[in-house]
């Protein structure tokens, strides 16, 4: 499976990531040797395998509608890069 | 102090022979002393470790046994007020608001955290060379990588830098370090360990445990973490056994399996022959060895490097420079803040895994790897519960090599994969996987892993302390930290 310059560049802004120009190479290449590894999962017929998302096929468990988390937004927002009233900073998104 | 297992060292503790002060003052006298030329810990927690050994030898009558211990955390444990980096520039400036479960139950139990760990970004990589902070080097030998992720963890565990350390084992992460490191490893079943409060990388795969010099240690501290919680519904509710209780319990006539898959084709001629060794111990204490079939076992790390990429993907996509952690300068608008920070502050290795994952994951392609990646997991499972229908325990060797050069295997992702040719199968079965410390070759630690049955920890952990009661291997300490 090799990939193109324009199948790593749409990966990478599926996965919001930029790359230079040099980066697109080098990525083609690693990320096609990866792909062309995983190609030995084809050496075995999985037709009739259900999937398995998880070890323990369990169903969610339920718990009781009550409040379990108290409001912790002073403590929370320390750390975020830029807050203003109790709001997270972003770039403006609407003129 | 240092050359006492930790449950020596609570005996001491509890016989008021050693303060939780002393000892702690004399890890961080270690690891001011040799950590420089091990680079094992990310943070050290210098003055908060003495503050809560005091308060630890000022409550002796409190009675966990963990009480006053110094262990590390691997720096993806979240810990209230303490940074946590995960190894990776996008959370240099990360401070945990909260603890993880398993911090927060250490803690009620009184035990000291010195600091946190180095590893590889994001819990990607096998040898603890892709951290931000710089790579985490072996004790036995500073020119060889230690193994990962956990690989921090480990190295301060053999350089008796602490006690015991907590790592995280997604698809060998604390197995294959314990091995290069020649320590004794404990991933436990998925589910058995609450997972939150760890920063995720494969949530179906993620799991915590311990690290440490014995068995017996692991079986101290995997008694403590164990248990459901509230706030992991994948935790399960299932009661906990007394593992320490049961260490002492036979292993005779325990059937122990040899996968004949990982002992075909180009084994190292020595590490087979120390796994040799291994056996005939084991067989002397009454196991009996039989050779067994995983006839998907070669599928697992093809599978691994589908379901954990596409996994992480989506886990990482929180990291967008809104909340917390790092955000780009100047961003000119909100795609740029997103795809900007994202791409300044995660390593190449993330990224790798990253677009490989939204690859896998995209239209298109879903069915080709992720759906497919899942069927083979669902073999690979159904290889192991057909193996102990037949056995209690699988062994193998932990690790294909012994610890390898810095850099030798960093130029290609793939070589690089296949360090953990012995150790992945197990997490995508979600089973309990042991490593311990079976020699040293050319003076470089060898490891066993042991594998049982789901929630099945008592099993490997008896027979690892069984072999530990017979050998010393787990009890080398690399000479220039003595």
């Amino acid at each position: 499976m090799a990939l193109t310059n324009d199948d790593v560049l749409y990966i990478a802004k599926l996965a919001n990531l930029q790359l230079g120009d040099s980066q697109v190479y080098q990525y083609k290449r690693e990320l096609t040797r990866i792909l062309d590894f995983v190609e030995q999962m084809n050496s075995v017929n999985v037709d009739h395998v259900e999937p398995m998302a998880h070890p323990q096929e369990m169903m969610q468990p339920l718990r009781a509608d009550v409040i379990t988390e108290f409001n912790q937004r002073a403590k929370f927002q320390a750390i975020a890069p830029a807050t203003q009233d109790g709001l997270y900073l972003v770039p403006k998104v609407i003129e | 102090m240092h050359k006492l297992t930790l449950a020596q060292q609570a005996k001491a503790l509890a016989a008021k022979q050693i303060s939780s002060e002393e000892l702690t003052r004399h890890y961080i006298d270690r690891i001011e002393a040799h950590d420089g030329q091990l680079n094992s810990f990310i943070t050290v927690l210098a003055e908060q470790a003495i503050e809560q050994a005091k308060q630890a030898d000022a409550d002796r009558h409190q009675t966990s046994v963990l009480k006053g211990i110094p262990i590390a955390l691997k720096d993806l444990f979240c810990s209230d007020g303490t940074a946590t980096t995960c190894g990776s520039k996008m959370l240099d400036n990360f401070v945990a608001p909260y603890d993880a479960t398993v911090v927060k139950k250490l803690k009620q139990a009184g035990v000291v955290t010195l600091g946190k760990t180095n590893m590889d970004e994001f819990a990607m990589g096998s040898s603890s060379e892709s951290s931000f902070y710089g790579a985490v080097k072996n004790p036995w030998d500073t020119s060889r990588v230690p193994g990962g992720s956990s690989g921090g963890s480990a190295v301060a565990v053999a350089a008796r830098l602490a006690s015991a350390s907590l790592g995280t084992d997604t698809g060998g992460s604390i197995r294959q370090p314990a091995a290069l490191c020649g320590i004794t490893g404990l991933k436990p079943t998925y589910g058995r360990v609450s997972r939150y409060g760890m920063i995720a990388y494969a949530s179906s795969l993620d799991q915590g445990g311990p690290m440490a010099v014995t068995a017996e240690d692991c079986a101290y501290l995997l008694q403590t973490m164990a248990g459901h919680d509230d706030k992991d519904s994948t935790s399960v509710d299932l009661p906990v056994p007394d593992y320490v209780a049961d260490l002492e319990q036979t292993v005779k006539g325990m059937r122990i399996g040899m996968p004949k898959e990982f002992f075909e084709q180009g084994l190292d001629s020595e590490i087979a022959a120390h796994i040799q060794h291994a056996c005939e111990v084991l067989t002397s204490l009454g196991c009996e060895i039989k050779p067994i079939s995983l006839p998907n076992a070669e599928l697992a790390i093809a599978a691994y490097y589908v379901i954990a990429p596409a996994e992480a993907s989506s886990n990482l996509s929180r990291y967008d420079g809104a909340r917390y952690g790092y955000r780009c300068q100047n961003p000119r608008d909100l795609e740029d803040m997103y795809s900007r920070s994202r791409s300044e502050a995660f390593g190449e290795e993330v990224k790798r895994r990253i677009m490989v994952g939204t690859y896998a994951l995209s239209a298109g392609y879903y069915d080709a790897y992720y759906i497919k990646a899942q069927k083979i997991r669902r073999l690979i499972s159904q290889d192991y519960s057909q193996a102990f229908a037949e056995v209690d325990a699988v062994l193998s060797p932990t690790a294909p090599t012994t610890a390898f050069k810095i850099n030798e295997k960093s130029d290609d992702p793939v070589t690089m994969y296949l360090s953990d040719i012995f150790t992945i199968g197990v997490n995508l079965a979600g089973l309990p996987g042991l490593s311990v410390p079976i020699g040293l070759q050319s003076g470089l630690p060898v490891g066993m892993q042991l594998v049982s049955n789901y929630f099945k920890e008592d099993v490997i952990l008896r027979l690892a302390h069984q072999y530990q009661q017979q050998t010393s291997h787990h009890l080398q300490i690399p000479a220039s930290f003595e």
